[in-house]
């Protein structure tokens, strides 16, 4: 037993003696170290071809192992070189990434190992040792190492997580970033499309409102020519009867002076019944101007209405104007009803101020406002009530500082749901085709933009409606 | 011969005053003139059996010429009922059968041929 183990520890010691056995260790040294390096660095971008020749760091102890084991050389300094040989492939590699924080950690905890070695290995080369109790100082240093490096390494590792967290938030908020960019640039995109629409559009829009602009003058100036054409007939009845008395007077005259010759040639002229005659004559010449001037005032009165307006004001006699359509609007009904009847009843104020007004413009609403009243009498006395009268007023007076035209008829009248879009253009309650729906828009328009006026309006269902226009004479 | 002439226009008796004016001397007519409806019926009711002849427009204000004949065909006036004679200026078809329908006795449009409304009113047997 004794023996044996004697034996044994002979071998040992022949082992040791013969072989190498130290460095053969220190190669699961370079073997640990290089792993552990490499699982710090195990970035692609740390060092590749460094990584790589890391694995081989251990090879050198094997190969100085078997070497010196076949020549039988044994030297204890050979591990020491190795291990610093070791140490400085680790300190070279981690150099190069020094600006890798866990790397520069593992630096530092290579340093004071590194130290030690180089301290050991020189004093071993120069043939030094240590006295008590630096040796014992020494020898706990290379205890201590150990914890030294490891303490760094731990720090390393930690550093490293921390910044692989860090650079994944760092690539989340960069990710982050570049969507909200690439949606910013989308954005973007969208908005220049869009504005790029609205352009397009608005033009669009222009230019409709051109062309709508230029429809509504077209309308207007057809409402105008409709409303004449409602009138054409009443213009012509209106005509008509002062031509008739023109010529009725005229051929009258012409019998008065025949029998003037006829008087003057005879023996015995009747003196008396030639002064008759004369008197008659001149009196007949004066109706036939008076008449003449009438109708030639319904042409020019025809013409003003149908003309574009010139909105230039002139002093107008309101009484006048208002009878004159009233006329016109009575015989536009009657000639294309002729079983309509109705009573006019005209009050007109005597020493009315003269109005500064467009007499076709103001023309244009009263025909409007007349038309109406007849159409709503007419209306009425189609339902056939018994005893129903259809009667149009039309009554002028001063108010203050205004002339009030007040236009009432007896008709249907107008519902109190309806009376407020009276005004609003193209609101008609005819059928379609009858009216424009522009008639009590534009002469709103005319009384209160171009006369500076009011247009109101009172009315009840199945009763009466009356419109009054009012008009400042200063 | 009484005549009663209805018209809304003023100026038609001095026209009838001229036209006739032989005739009115002569005591062969005499006119009597009315400017509505309203008043000719009043006229006849106040000269009892004096019209023979009514000669009438239509187109009024107010009552019309075809209102007026029909008062006349139908109210119960003295007697003898007179004639009645319409003149308008709307000589279409529809206006005359409504005037014929209502009695009428003769229907002329206006621009008045008063040598044809002459010879008419010869032609009527004065009473």
């Amino acid at each position: 037993m004794n023996d044996s183990h004697l034996q044994e520890q002979l071998d040992i010691a022949s082992w040791k003696s013969h072989y190498n056995l130290s460095l053969l260790s220190a190669a699961i040294l370079g073997l640990v170290m290089a792993i552990l390096v490499r699982s710090l660095l195990d970035k692609p971008r740390h060092l590749p071809r460094a990584r790589f020749w890391l694995l081989w760091l251990w090879v050198p102890a094997v190969v100085g192992f078997g070497i010196t084991g076949w020549l039988g050389y044994v030297d204890a300094s050979l591990r020491k070189w190795y291990i610093l040989f070791v140490y400085g492939a680790v300190v070279a590699v981690l150099w190069q990434v020094r600006t890798y924080r866990p790397a520069v950690m593992v630096l530092w905890g290579m340093v004071v190992p590194s130290l030690y070695r180089i301290t050991e290995l020189g004093m071993y080369l120069a043939g030094y040792q240590f006295v008590k109790p630096f040796s014992t100082y020494f020898k706990q240093w290379g205890q201590l190492n150990f914890m030294w490096f490891f303490g760094f390494l731990i720090l390393g590792f930690y550093q490293k997580k921390a910044a692989l967290k860090e650079q994944a938030q760092r690539a989340e908020e960069e990710a982050q970033l570049q969507e909200a960019a690439a949606r910013k640039a989308e954005l973007e995109h969208l908005v220049a499309v869009r504005t790029a629409t609205l352009t397009q559009q608005s033009d669009e829009l222009q230019i409709a409102l051109n062309e709508l602009r230029a429809t509504q003058q077209q309308l207007i100036q057809r409402e105008k020519m409709a409303s004449l054409g409602e009138l054409t007939a009443g213009i012509a009845h209106e005509i008509q009867n002062p031509l008739n008395f023109v010529n009725n007077f005229a051929d009258v005259s012409q019998e008065l002076v025949s029998e003037l010759e006829a008087e003057q040639a005879s023996p015995t002229p009747d003196t008396g019944l030639e002064d008759e005659l004369l008197s008659d004559l001149r009196h007949n010449l004066h109706k036939i101007n008076q008449h003449g001037q009438r109708a030639a005032s319904i042409v020019r009165g025809m013409l003003a209405h149908s003309r574009q307006s010139t909105g230039e004001r002139q002093p107008t006699d309101v009484n006048a104007l208002a009878d004159e359509y009233l006329r016109l609007a009575y015989h536009g009904l009657r000639a294309k009803d002729k079983s309509f009847n109705a009573t006019l009843n005209t009050d007109f104020a005597a020493l009315l101020p003269l109005v500064p007004a467009v007499p076709g413009d103001l023309g244009r609403v009263l025909l409007n406002l007349f038309t109406n009243a007849f159409y709503a009498v007419q209306k009425r006395q189609q339902r056939g009530e018994p005893g129903y009268a259809p009667t149009v007023s039309v009554r002028t007076r001063r108010a203050e500082e205004e002339v009030e035209i007040c236009i009432r008829d007896n008709g249907t009248g107008i519902p109190a749901a309806v009376r407020s879009k009276i005004f609003q253009p193209f609101f008609t309650t005819k059928p379609s085709g009858e009216g424009t729906g522009l008639g009590l828009s534009l002469a709103h328009d005319i009384v209160a933009k171009g006369h500076g006026g009011t247009l109101t309006v009172d009315s009840e269902e199945g009763e009466f409606t009356e419109f009054v226009v009012r008009l400042p004479f200063r | 011969m009484k005549i009663l002439v209805v018209d809304d226009e003023p100026d038609v008796r001095l026209l009838f005053e001229q036209r006739f004016r032989r005739e009115i001397r002569s005591g062969e007519f005499a006119f009597s003139f009315a400017y509505s409806g309203e008043e000719a019926l009043t006229f006849l009711r106040e000269h009892p059996s004096e019209v023979v002849l009514i000669l009438s427009d239509i187109n009024m204000p107010g009552m019309s010429g075809l209102e007026l004949l029909r008062h006349v065909k139908q109210d119960p006036l003295p007697p003898p009922p007179p004639l009645v004679m319409m003149l308008t200026a709307y000589g279409d078809t529809e206006t005359h059968a409504q005037a014929m329908q209502l009695g009428a006795n003769d229907f002329l449009t206006k621009p008045v041929d008063f040598a044809a409304l002459k010879e008419k009113l010869h032609a009527i047997p004065s009473l």
